[in-house]
């Protein structure tokens, strides 16, 4: 260890040594921590604090010059009292809800399965993972093209297993449909991530306590049931939390997929906001938006995280 | 091997258990991967191919997608073809045969320069400015430590598009919108709270004691650091630049909003490669697939970290 | 030694100087955007000639359609300095001169000898002037353009296909004159099997994203007797908007949606259009002229195969508006050239070499020409139709205005929400709420 430091005496340069040599561990810590809290105030907390200052204005970007009026709450009302603000909400819930239950049955049977160690695991893993790594708005925008009645692959393979004749129904065009398009896509992207954590959640289980269980010949039902849901119950409930959290967020991928139609039936938050924001350029009115939006995600994910403490010490 | 207590143990599963297992898992990746097959053959279709009803499996392949994505082309009449002088190269005959002429190189080039150069530089700010925070938190008793992590965390919970509408206001106001600076100091900060959370993780699992010891030998804590504890950190700041970079690289709301054409990444530029009629479906499945391969590269190599990055270091295998 | 030095230094200070003001002089460079379709490539084409003519480089950017409001105007508001000359559609002049984007023209023309008379009314009023009638120019009319459709001559000229037709509907299988003329050649094809394929009738816009379905139902409404307001009392939507024939013309564009269209149409806006018409898959389709010269020199559909025609009547004939005035950005920092180029695009030699290579000039030295009908299949079909074109609205709140539309008639006509009556009822609420918020009642 001795050599270990003579030679880093010697090799930090002079000045550097000198200037840095006496810092106290308080200094360092503030000197560490700065940049990333200065940075983390500049282009998250500013801007939030603008928003919640613009939500109570009528400013609208594109028109720079006019003269910025406050309106109190009235954005707000507005947008509380808005059934199509509403619908928005509604769209977004049908679509949070229905994939997670999805991803979590997927991913949750599929981590069981690859729990059992067959071989040729890791390989197939490797595979189911890639979805995941792609671009939201790349897998949007092709999944329209795979979707496509007549030139999809989609529909045909469904014609295939079915018999359907291919152009009798169609996916994103399809009021009753269109919801569960932009349900199947992100389920097809993102049941590997819950799987990932299932399983990690899987193998924390030591083998003992299966062992012990087979001893006192309880049936493999009762395992699950007694072993192997609670203890990879944080788990999974963590993957609810942070799969809540991005699709609640969701845009690239359902604009590119469906706009946000047929009509507004796929019109998700995100995709509302966008469009008052940087279409409309009701600046003042989006910013309200927003803010409602962030309050109901940090305050559902607030409250989850308390329970989620609590199951993690049971 | 230990023999099975029972018939469906769940320690030692028995050898039909794991046959239908592997059959399950691999008939669903298979599935799975079908659409990436697909969108990758369809690169190598040539533009009609691609949009036939009903699709074909068996085409003769064609590398007009990659072509048409690297080129911009105008299509002329016959006679005009027949004053050219002929054609040089095998992409410029290619293009000919389709009776239409190469008017330059496309815009595909300075994007993906653009993904790399934001990607990265982000990546690399975000990592440094990670590790330090780390660091901090990690050994000292930094007052509200808990609160301030939580904070960190929950600057993720803002979609993107409501931080994007006062970040567009303050681009503006200071000249950063459509510049690569200011989308690298955008990404930075957003990968910066994932960068804490996971590196404090590792650090964490860094013995104090080695640079103690070395501080008992005469280093500053600052040597200590760069000398002891960096190098042990290096698979905990692997992983993590590998999902700042996915981050960075995958991007899409900040970019439409924020950039227009110097700062442009891929993710706005590949769903809008039109060919003649409607989207140049060839060319979109040779942009997918080129812009894909790194992160395919990344992925296979740090499959073992994945977990903990897509977790913020949440949970370890 | 130290003089060596010296004077190499000196040297190369010189040299460098000299080498920096010969790279300035000569990268003088305008950029010009536009959206990404034909007839900017044929502009790429004409514009060698300027830069023939001044040495001044184009640089393009060039956006798809269905983002370029988006992008453009996102680049606008930021005061970007992209563009130096910008072709922005008909529906931005209100906005953009008001809120001071582009470079009012008049010094201009009046100092250049350009005069509007030059140029078709209906252009000057759609690309160029604010407020509407008034001799504000903010824009150069630079393409002409409208909706248009086009058909399967081919088809329609088939011996068998023509008697089942006559046998049928009792009368000869044309280009159809009005709305229910299309309709009954659109469900005539409908599902029919020609050349081992199945085909479908016509081709409309539904795109819901960015204008595609208003810019094609409106080509009903305006022929049923839908107005935007009261002719007498501007922003009085109320029975003009939501009059009963304005409910039957929306029904009327839902019935033939699903009736007689392809499947898979739920987004489709020009792109598309041409796509399922290249590949033979519609006998008939809306789309704006600006394509009908590519369409004419397609190998697969063009030529012999396709015929035009204007957009039918019903009880009024009119067609939706398309094309873009070109207009210089007030951000630009190349302002004085770009105002040569304008110069050199109006005069009446270089606007018909524009229409030569597949671009609409607006310039009456072109569209009067004795020549021009017979230049172009379309020609006459473009001509007629640049009479009966009908605009949105060029507010400068026309974005609020169009998303209310797009979203209002994309419920009803793909999503099944609500009756005609109902969709046509809130949007003059919604209107209503966007002209109130704009002080306009």
């Amino acid at each position: 260890m001795s050599t270990l430091a003579e030679r880093a005496v010697a090799r930090t340069p002079r000045r550097l040594a000198l200037r840095f040599g006496g810092m106290s561990d308080r200094a360092i810590a503030w000197l560490f921590i700065t940049p990333s809290v200065l940075l983390l105030l500049a282009i998250n907390i500013f801007p939030l604090l603008w928003s919640i200052q613009l939500s109570f204005t009528n400013y609208r970007a594109n028109r720079p010059n006019a003269v910025i009026r406050y309106v109190g709450l009235d954005n707000y009302r507005d947008l509380l009292t808005d059934p199509e603000v509403w619908h928005a909400m509604q769209a977004t819930a049908h679509f949070v809800l229905w994939s997670i239950a999805l991803e979590l049955v997927l991913g949750f049977g599929l981590a069981l399965l690859i729990n059992r160690r067959f071989r040729g695991h890791s390989f197939w893993t490797t595979i189911i993972l890639l979805p995941m790594m792609l671009s939201p708005a790349v897998v949007g925008n092709f999944w329209t093209f795979l979707l496509q009645p007549q030139s999809g692959l989609f529909n045909s393979a469904i014609a295939l297993l079915t018999g359907l004749d291919p152009s009798s129904f169609q996916m994103i065009g399809d009021v009753r449909l269109a919801p569960w398009s932009i349900i199947m896509v992100d389920t097809w992207m993102w049941t590997p991530y819950v799987m990932l954590i299932c399983l990690a959640g899987l193998r924390s289980i030591p083998d003992y306590i299966y062992e012990a269980a087979e001893v006192d010949r309880a049936s493999p039902w009762r395992q699950f049931w007694s072993i192997t849901l609670p203890m990879v119950m944080p788990f999974l409930m963590l993957a609810i939390l942070f799969r809540a959290i991005e699709n609640f967020k969701m845009f690239d991928m359902v604009n590119l997929l469906t706009s946000g139609g047929p009509g507004s039936t796929t019109e998700v938050a995100s995709i509302t906001l966008k469009r008052e924001a940087f279409e409309k350029w009701r600046t003042g009115y989006s910013s309200a938006l927003a803010i409602i939006l962030f309050v109901t995600v940090f305050g559902a994910a607030n409250i989850y995280v308390k329970v989620l403490n609590r199951v993690k010490q049971r | 091997m230990k023999t099975p207590v029972t018939a469906h143990s769940v320690a030692e599963p028995s050898r039909w258990s794991k046959t239908t297992a592997s059959f399950i898992v691999a008939t669903y990746a298979i599935i799975t991967i079908l659409p990436l097959l697909w969108i990758f053959l369809t690169g190598f279709k040539t533009p009609p191919d691609s949009i036939a009803y009903p699709p074909k499996i068996l085409f003769e392949p064609s590398v007009e997608g990659y072509v048409n994505l690297f080129t911009t082309r105008s299509r002329q009449t016959p006679e005009f073809l027949a004053s050219l002088p002929p054609p040089q190269t095998w992409y410029e005959r290619l293009v000919r045969s389709r009776n239409m002429v190469i008017g330059g190189p496309s815009k595909v080039v300075p994007r993906f320069v653009n993904s790399m150069v934001i990607g990265f530089g982000s990546t690399f700010l975000a990592v440094c400015f990670g590790t330090a925070a780390a660091y901090a938190f990690s050994r000292f008793r930094v007052p509200l430590a808990d609160d301030l992590l939580f904070f960190i965390l929950s600057t993720r919970m803002m979609p993107p598009i409501a931080v994007a509408i006062p970040i567009y206001l303050m681009f503006r106001h200071l000249g950063l919108t459509d510049t690569k600076l200011g989308m690298i100091l955008l990404y930075t900060a957003v990968n910066v709270s994932l960068a804490v959370w996971l590196l404090k993780g590792f650090m964490d699992e860094i013995p104090r004691e080695y640079e103690e010891a070395a501080m008992v030998d005469g280093y500053t804590r600052l040597q200590a650091f760069f000398k002891v504890v960096l190098p042990q950190a290096t698979t905990g700041i692997a992983a993590t630049a590998i999902f700042c970079l996915i981050f960075a690289w995958n991007e899409y709301a900040f970019a439409v909003l924020l950039t227009s054409g110097d700062a442009q990444t891929m993710p706005p530029f590949i769903p809008f490669i039109i060919g003649e009629g409607g989207q140049d479906w060839p060319a979109v499945a040779a942009a997918t697939t080129l812009f894909f391969i790194p992160i395919l590269c990344f992925t296979i190599l740090l499959r073992r970290h994945l977990l903990r990055g897509i977790t913020f270091g949440a949970v370890r295998k | 030694m130290i003089q060596t030095m010296r004077a190499l230094g000196v040297t190369a200070v010189v040299v460098a100087s000299c080498l920096g003001n010969q790279a300035v002089a000569q990268t003088k460079q305008l950029t010009l955007c536009w959206a990404a379709w034909d007839p900017a490539n044929a502009l790429v084409e004409l514009s060698k000639d300027f830069t023939a003519k001044t040495g001044i480089q184009m640089k393009y950017e060039f956006v798809p359609w269905t983002s370029y409001a988006d992008r453009f105007l996102n680049e606008l508001n930021s005061k970007g300095k992209l563009c130096d000359l910008i072709i922005g559609d008909s529906q931005w002049i209100g906005g953009a001169a008001e809120n001071g984007h582009y470079v009012k023209l008049n010094d201009f023309f009046a100092k250049e000898k350009i005069s509007m008379d030059d140029f078709m009314p209906a252009t000057v009023v759609g690309y160029s002037q604010w407020p509407k009638n008034t001799p504000n120019y903010w824009a150069l009319p630079a393409m002409g353009d409208a909706i248009g459709w086009t058909y399967r001559k081919d088809w329609f000229a088939r011996p068998e296909i023509q008697a089942e037709f006559k046998k049928k509907y009792e009368r000869d299988l044309s280009p159809p004159q009005t709305w229910d003329e299309l309709k009954q050649i659109a469900e005539f094809f409908q599902g029919r099997e020609i050349d081992g394929k199945k085909v479908y009738g016509a081709y409309i816009y539904t795109e819901r994203g960015s204008e595609g379905i208003t810019m094609g139902v409106t080509n009903a409404l305006y022929d049923w007797g839908f107005q935007y307001d009261d002719p007498k009392k501007p922003y009085q939507m109320e029975g003009f908007v939501n009059s009963p024939d304005a409910v039957k013309g929306l029904e009327f564009y839902k019935s033939l949606y699903k009736c007689c269209t392809a499947p898979g149409m739920s987004n489709a806006y020009m792109s598309e259009g041409l796509d399922a018409f290249k590949s033979g898959q519609v006998a008939m389709q809306m789309n704006f002229f600006a394509f009908f010269p590519g369409l004419y020199k397609d190998p697969n559909v063009g030529g012999d195969k396709i015929g035009f025609f204007v957009n039918p009547k019903q009880k009024f004939h009119f067609t939706q508006l398309g094309g873009q005035g070109i207009s210089v950005v007030s951000y630009a920092e190349h302002r004085d050239d770009a105002l040569a180029y304008i110069k050199w695009f109006a005069q009446p030699d270089v606007q018909k070499k524009w229409w030569a290579l597949g671009g609409y000039s607006c310039h009456k030295a072109v569209l009067n020409d004795p020549g021009f009908t017979k230049s172009a299949p379309f020609a006459a079909d473009f001509l007629k139709s640049m009479d009966i074109v009908k605009d949105f609205w060029a507010e400068p709140a026309y974005a609020s205005l169009l998303l209310d539309m797009q979203k209002r008639v994309h419920d009803y006509v793909v999503a099944d929400k609500g009756t005609a009556k109902e969709a046509l009822d809130l949007l003059v609420k919604d209107w209503q709420k966007v002209f109130k918020d704009e002080g306009k009642i």
